[in-house]
């Protein structure tokens, strides 16, 4: 497709991320930081934060197992993905850690598996939409400037 | 350039702000690098809270400002503020996602100046650089305050030790030095016990006390103090562990600036000075006058006795004594004098310049000038330029003389104090409102009021130290002379000097020639004390730096403790290299 098609492409995949909530205003800040000096920051921080993401997610996994749960630990590890979640505006993401630390807080095991599937569910649609994403803004050439969502 | 301790922010400030960030998160560690670069500021960064303080008493100075996550894994992020705090006392903003109102307000209990909550927005970063400046400026407050204590102290103390001429400077004394710096000084550094934040009953560092307390540092070892060790060391009852580490606080700051000056001074850049001065106004003004003092000694001479002949003399910055001799009328037995003073070349000329202010302005209590006098060597005053010495130099001399084997002897803080007392001489006499304006000299020992008084005769000269910090008021700021004095002086005074005291020499030169300007003018200028402090300060990095036995009677030398020396090269042991910390930061930034 031509240029122009795929950038109006981008575009609408972009919007439609913020529209149907998957990011909020911090992705934005982070296309503001991309400058010819890092000129693929966005993704650079998205994929840094997958990775470092993903021992949070396992760790979290992992004391979920245990009989009864460590609600303190848990609700530590879920405050640190939240953080992380944050950082790269995963809106979806951080309303599902903050529905599970109420749980947690609540010391609902249940309440607590429900809802980190449901997080991980969001985790990774994002992802694969964020993939999709970055490759079309690849293929189609020098990244767009930042625009606020309407 | 200098060496490597950057100063970019003094050019450009908030630009060139030197940032710690501090997350165990990387993702976020990469985005605040990012976000903080793109505000013109120099980010280092670690996941580790260890790791970061290590980095911090690696390089003492050579961070502005930390920002720190609140949750990380090795140490809380409380305890590293709390550290930071008492060891480096740099300020430090925390960060987490948690918006708390209890963990806000934790935060502002161990002492963070800002606590901001994920995401974190660019225009929050933008404005960081206000607490440093905020700082900073306390800190001036704080360390005139501090160091008219420490120099009184040490110069009671070394009065006490030494005396041989008998003098002595008497609790008397600096309690009258003190009182009168209260006068001027707005703040109430009476003690320095407590810090101003905290409304606790006062403690009072008297001159034991303190003693006590350097001693138990220089124990332990500067690098490993802790309140805590000083306190168990100093094995006084009373004491708590927050006195002491305020107290360690304001001494660090102390030192640390003293040092900072030294190592700009041995950078020797070239004036880089000029534009510290008009900076960060009193800040980091006042603590360069400082420096610069003592540095320009020589050329400070020079510029205070604008209203002499000698000035122009004195600018040369040769022998000191070529200045001196202009400077005092009375000659005095070499002998005692220079052996006395240790100090090289500006202390003298500080003496002389501070004969110089007699014969301008009215000597006021000639027991002020006792004190100053000891580290003025006699040689010096050999010849009076042509300024009339009133008989009052004279005793004033000889006080001088046994004064300045005060400084001489000692341990490095007894220096720096010394060096501190220059800064804020501000003649707390009859420049007693003109101090005010100048703001911060508090020094109250007696070489403050020594320098003041000879300050205020010499107005025109005076800039010293004083003038410096006073910026704001004094306004016989001539940029233009000093630089050609200040460089001259620099190649003089050898290693010791900082640029720093190029500029102060450069401040000293611009108060010259207001006062050739005003030969007529009233004497009662702030600038008094800037040179008189100056030399002190030469004096003391003299000391330091410049091979003694050059200047002083080896007897003398021999007095100086061996830690001093070490102090010394320990404090110009942490180059601040802005490479370095580059270095470092690719090492620790986890990808």
């Amino acid at each position: 497709m031509d240029r122009n098609q795929s950038r109006r492409q981008i575009s609408l995949m972009r919007q439609s991320l913020f529209d149907q909530g998957y990011l909020d205003e911090q992705f934005i800040q982070l296309e503001e930081l991309q400058d010819d000096a890092n000129p693929n920051f966005v993704e650079e921080i998205v994929t840094l934060y997958y990775r470092d993401s993903s021992r949070l997610i396992s760790s979290i996994e992992q004391n979920l197992e245990r009989n009864p749960p460590d609600f303190n630990k848990l609700d530590n590890i879920m405050h640190q993905f939240k953080g992380s979640s944050s950082s790269i505006g995963a809106k979806k993401v951080k309303a599902e850690c903050a529905l599970f630390r109420e749980y947690c807080r609540a010391g609902n095991g249940e309440g607590c598996m429900k809802t980190f599937q449901q997080l991980k569910k969001e985790y990774g649609t994002l992802r694969k939409k964020l993939e999709a994403y970055f490759q079309l803004a690849r293929q189609a050439g020098p990244a767009e400037t930042a625009s606020r969502p309407k | 350039m200098d060496n490597g301790y950057s100063s970019p922010r003094h050019d450009t400030f908030p630009a060139g702000l030197r940032v710690l960030v501090v997350d165990d998160d990387p993702t976020w560690l990469k985005i605040l690098e990012k976000m903080l670069k793109k505000c013109s500021y120099e980010v280092t960064t670690c996941c580790l809270a260890i790791d970061a303080l290590n980095l911090l008493r690696e390089r003492k100075d050579g961070c502005d400002i930390v920002i720190s996550d609140v949750n990380m894994p090795d140490m809380d992020g409380f305890k590293l503020l709390e550290h930071v705090g008492l060891e480096m006392d740099l300020p430090v903003i925390m960060m987490s996602v948690d918006g708390e109102t209890s963990r806000v307000m934790k935060g502002v209990q161990h002492g963070a100046c800002d606590y901001l909550l994920k995401p974190i927005r660019m225009k929050e970063l933008r404005n960081i650089w206000q607490h440093v400046f905020r700082k900073k400026i306390h800190e001036v407050r704080e360390i005139e305050n501090q160091e008219g204590f420490f120099e009184g102290i040490h110069i009671m103390r070394n009065a006490s030790d030494l005396s041989d001429d008998g003098h002595s400077f008497s609790g008397d004394d600096l309690v009258s030095m003190r009182k009168r710096k209260d006068v001027d000084n707005r703040h109430d550094d009476k003690d320095f016990g407590e810090h101003s934040s905290s409304k606790k009953a006062r403690v009072v560092w008297s001159v034991d006390l303190h003693q006590k307390f350097v001693k138990a540092v220089n124990q332990i070892g500067f690098d490993k103090v802790g309140p805590k060790k000083i306190l168990d060391l100093m094995n006084v009852p009373w004491l708590t562990r927050e006195n002491v580490a305020s107290h360690l606080q304001k001494y660090r700051l102390y030192l640390s600036r003293l040092q900072k000056e030294n190592d700009q001074k041995t950078s020797l850049g070239g004036m880089k000075h000029s534009d510290l001065l008009p900076k960060d106004a009193a800040a980091s003004f006042g603590l360069q006058n400082s420096l610069n003092m003592q540095q320009n000694d020589v050329a400070i001479d020079t510029s205070r006795y604008s209203g002499s002949k000698l000035q122009h003399q004195n600018v040369d910055t040769k022998s000191h004594k070529g200045d001196l001799k202009e400077i005092v009328s009375e000659p005095k037995s070499e002998t005692k004098r220079t052996s006395a003073c240790n100090i090289p070349d500006p202390r003298t000329r500080k003496s002389s310049q501070m004969d110089f202010n007699h014969p301008f302005a009215a000597l006021e209590s000639k027991g002020n000038y006792a004190a100053l006098d000891c580290t003025i060597p006699t040689p010096y005053w050999s010849e009076p330029p042509g300024i009339q010495l009133k008989e009052e130099n004279k005793p004033l001399l000889e006080s001088k003389n046994s004064f300045s084997q005060l400084p001489m002897h000692g341990a490095l803080h007894q220096i720096h104090v010394d060096q501190l007392q220059l800064v804020p001489s501000i003649s707390s006499k009859p420049s007693i409102t003109e101090r005010e304006n100048g703001g911060s000299i508090d020094i109250k020992p007696l070489y403050a009021n020594y320098k003041n008084d000879c300050t205020s005769r010499m107005s025109p000269i005076g800039a010293g130290v004083d003038t410096l910090s006073v910026q704001s008021k004094s306004d016989t700021v001539n940029p233009q002379s000093l630089d050609p004095i200040s460089t001259t002086t620099l190649g003089m005074k050898t290693q010791g000097f900082n640029v720093d005291c190029i500029s102060d020499l450069e401040y000293w030169q611009r108060n010259l020639h207001f006062g050739s300007e005003a030969t007529s003018m009233p004497l009662d200028k702030d600038l008094q004390v800037c040179w008189v402090q100056g030399d002190c300060y030469n004096m003391n990095f003299g000391f330091q730096n410049i091979e003694l036995p050059e200047y002083c009677d080896p007897g003398i030398i021999a007095d100086v403790p061996i830690h001093l020396y070490d102090a010394l090269r320990f404090d110009y042991e942490f180059p601040h290299d802005p490479a370095d910390y580059s270095v470092i930061e690719e090492g620790l930034f986890i990808a």
